[in-house]
């Protein structure tokens, strides 16, 4: 196991836990904050990549493409919110499953109907395509690395708003005590419609993010959910700082973990026994983890302070 | 979930005309020569014993699943397994789908109880996606793709192979899972469970030990939920990983909420219900999810006051 491959490995880690938090950074929020079960955010990020392919082919500009993916994605994100999420935010918790699931079957089957149900792609821009030269040996990807650094720009900009504006100030609150905060006289109903449009468009700058490195198509969202829902429990529901450590964590482990596992069986089994049991070993591996850290701290490990 | 009255009379002429629909299908599918007619009520019944289960946990204990239909994989999966050690009669695989099953939901149990609200959604969500990776790993079983299973011998009879007979016992199985359930409700266990439902810590303060009999009720939803995956391996004479997926976890639910989570002849009517609903409209258009799906959520949105509470 040479430097340079543990190098990639945990670069690959870095840039799944990037995206899986802005994925997740919403999520927990609504989550946390609304007390809102939201089945259907994966589908945000399937329609945030869907859209930066249709942009992208339309402006032939993989930024353009970008930009407008994620100005619609904030779009989408606010019609669901006054259509249906807005009112559910009353209901209980079955309510809510059964009527995000309805939402998912009609996302879900409109961008079906709306571009196929083939997988599509989206080219990765010139300028960011290629590798580039980590160490004498080793070459990385140009464009993970955008993936990643944009990521954590994201990142910080989230706590910068969340810690240091007044609107973050709100949200805090309301993740503490959203009752005491309605009672305080802030506009606790507008600010819970921004964060489901804002998380949503996060979630939609995500997927088209990754648009040029996964297959686009519909049900891809789905599996992206489950591992945002892990995050989220990892870290705390309604803790974005939860979400942050949870998500890296999330990718270091299932990128890392499967690589080590693999190593592990193929020493210890041969090849071909390891390449059928691997991959499934490898997926529970963040499974485990979380069920794991559930077993001795049910509330996450960063949980909205207030709430431990 | 406190009511359960609603409109009794329109709630009970359903149920009676459900249950006499499934009973009579076999002579509907001779009268209409079509099999697929009776294929599809032993498939609705097989989904109402699953959804029956599912609402001993929903509606009865109050904590949203989401991880039901790994139970139903796993008592897929124990003929097939015990099939290829060569024990192949449905008497000894059928228990030991629903002990699987069980034991299954009882060390998942133990982790997920200790979490409340959206993290028992998720860790349920995710004990059973843990179980769908599992199969999808057992290369002898077909792995991703599944295999094929025979339909077992019962006491080395050919009951089961028998569609009608099959059928018959598939509704037998399914109104003694509704009665048992109702039983279990009016006891005492039932009692505590509601009583935890409606508030949790004085509950505790009663003396109630809330978490055990969460258990219980969470341990007994996995074995029938095993019973009905046996059912469901056995019918569709075929098993695969898919059985496990989240999604199906989310149609059972489905199949709950809207037949009322607050009883478990309430949930078996959603079953057969969502079963006859998507059989329908799929029959009209490859994009009926596009219909069903606005369907739900303004079924969800408009609905005040509730039929099946």
């Amino acid at each position: 196991m040479s430097g340079a491959l543990l190098l990639v490995e945990a670069l690959n880690g870095l840039q799944l836990g990037v995206l899986l938090f802005l994925i997740a950074a919403g999520l927990t929020l609504v989550f946390g904050v609304l007390d809102l079960v939201n089945l259907a955010h994966g589908t945000q990020y399937m329609l945030g990549a869907y859209l930066a392919v249709t942009f992208a082919a339309w402006t032939g500009s993989f930024a353009l493409g970008l930009v407008l993916a994620t100005v619609g994605a904030l779009a989408i994100g606010a019609v669901l919110e006054r259509l249906v999420l807005g009112r559910l935010l009353a209901r209980s918790h079955l309510d809510q499953v059964l009527a995000t699931y309805g939402l998912i079957l009609l996302l879900e089957e409109g961008a079906k109907t709306i571009w196929g149900a083939a997988p599509l792609s989206l080219p990765v821009p010139a300028l960011l395509s290629g590798t580039v030269s980590l160490t004498a040996e080793l070459t990385y990807p140009v464009y993970r690395l955008f993936l990643l650094g944009a990521g954590l720009a994201v990142a910080v900009l989230l706590w910068a708003l969340i810690e240091h504006t007044r609107s973050g100030v709100r949200l805090r609150a309301g993740a503490s005590d959203a009752t005491m905060l309605d009672a305080l006289g802030v506009n606790t109903r507008l600010l819970f419609a921004w964060v489901l449009a804002f998380g949503a468009m996060l979630a939609g700058f995500a997927g088209a993010m990754a648009a040029p490195l996964v297959s686009v198509e519909p049900s891809m969202g789905g599996s992206v959910l489950i591992l945002a829902f892990v995050v989220i429990v990892l870290g705390g529901t309604g803790s974005v700082r939860g979400a942050f450590i949870g998500a890296l964590l999330v990718g270091l482990t299932d990128t890392f973990g499967r690589f080590v596992l693999a190593e592990l069986l193929r020493a210890g089994l041969g090849s071909s026994a390891s390449r059928q049991a691997g991959p499934a070993l490898s997926s529970m591996l963040i499974y485990l983890l979380m069920a794991g850290v559930l077993a001795f701290r049910p509330q996450g490990l960063l949980p909205a302070s207030g709430r431990t | 979930m406190g009511l359960r009255d609603g409109r009794p009379l329109i709630r009970r002429a359903l149920i009676v005309v459900a249950l006499a629909a499934l009973v009579l299908s076999p002579l509907a599918a001779r009268g209409f020569a079509n099999q697929y007619l009776l294929s599809l009520a032993t498939t609705a019944t097989i989904f109402a014993l699953a959804a029956v289960s599912l609402q001993l946990i929903v509606g009865q204990a109050g904590l949203v699943s989401f991880g039901h239909a790994a139970f139903l994989g796993i008592g897929a999966y124990a003929p097939l397994i015990l099939g290829a050690a060569g024990l192949d009669d449905a008497l000894v695989s059928l228990p030991v789908a629903m002990l699987a099953a069980g034991g299954f939901a009882l060390a998942t149990g133990v982790v997920a109880l200790r979490t409340r609200g959206v993290t028992f959604i998720m860790i349920t969500l995710a004990f059973a996606q843990m179980a769908y990776f599992v199969a999808g790993a057992l290369a002898a079983f077909g792995g991703d793709d599944g295999a094929p299973l025979d339909r077992p011998l019962l006491m080395r009879t050919g009951v089961l192979p028998n569609h009608i007979a099959f059928h018959a016992i598939a509704v037998a199985l399914l109104v003694g899972a509704v009665l048992l359930l109702r039983g279990l409700a009016a006891a005492p266990f039932g009692r505590a469970l509601a009583a935890a439902r409606q508030s949790e810590a004085r509950a505790i303060g009663c003396g109630i030990d809330v978490t055990r009999a969460r258990l219980i009720a969470y341990t007994i939803a996995g074995a029938v939920g095993g019973l009905a995956g046996w059912l469901l391996g056995v019918h569709s004479e075929f098993v695969s990983p898919a059985f496990m997926d989240w999604r199906n976890s989310g149609e059972l639910l489905v199949m709950v909420i809207l037949g009322g989570a607050a009883t478990p002849e309430g949930a078996a009517l959603g079953a057969v219900g969502f079963i006859l609903i998507e059989e329908v409209s799929s029959g009209i258009t490859e994009h009926w999810r596009l219909i069903v799906g606005p369907a739900i959520v303004l079924f969800v949105l408009l609905r005040r006051r509730r039929i099946f509470a």
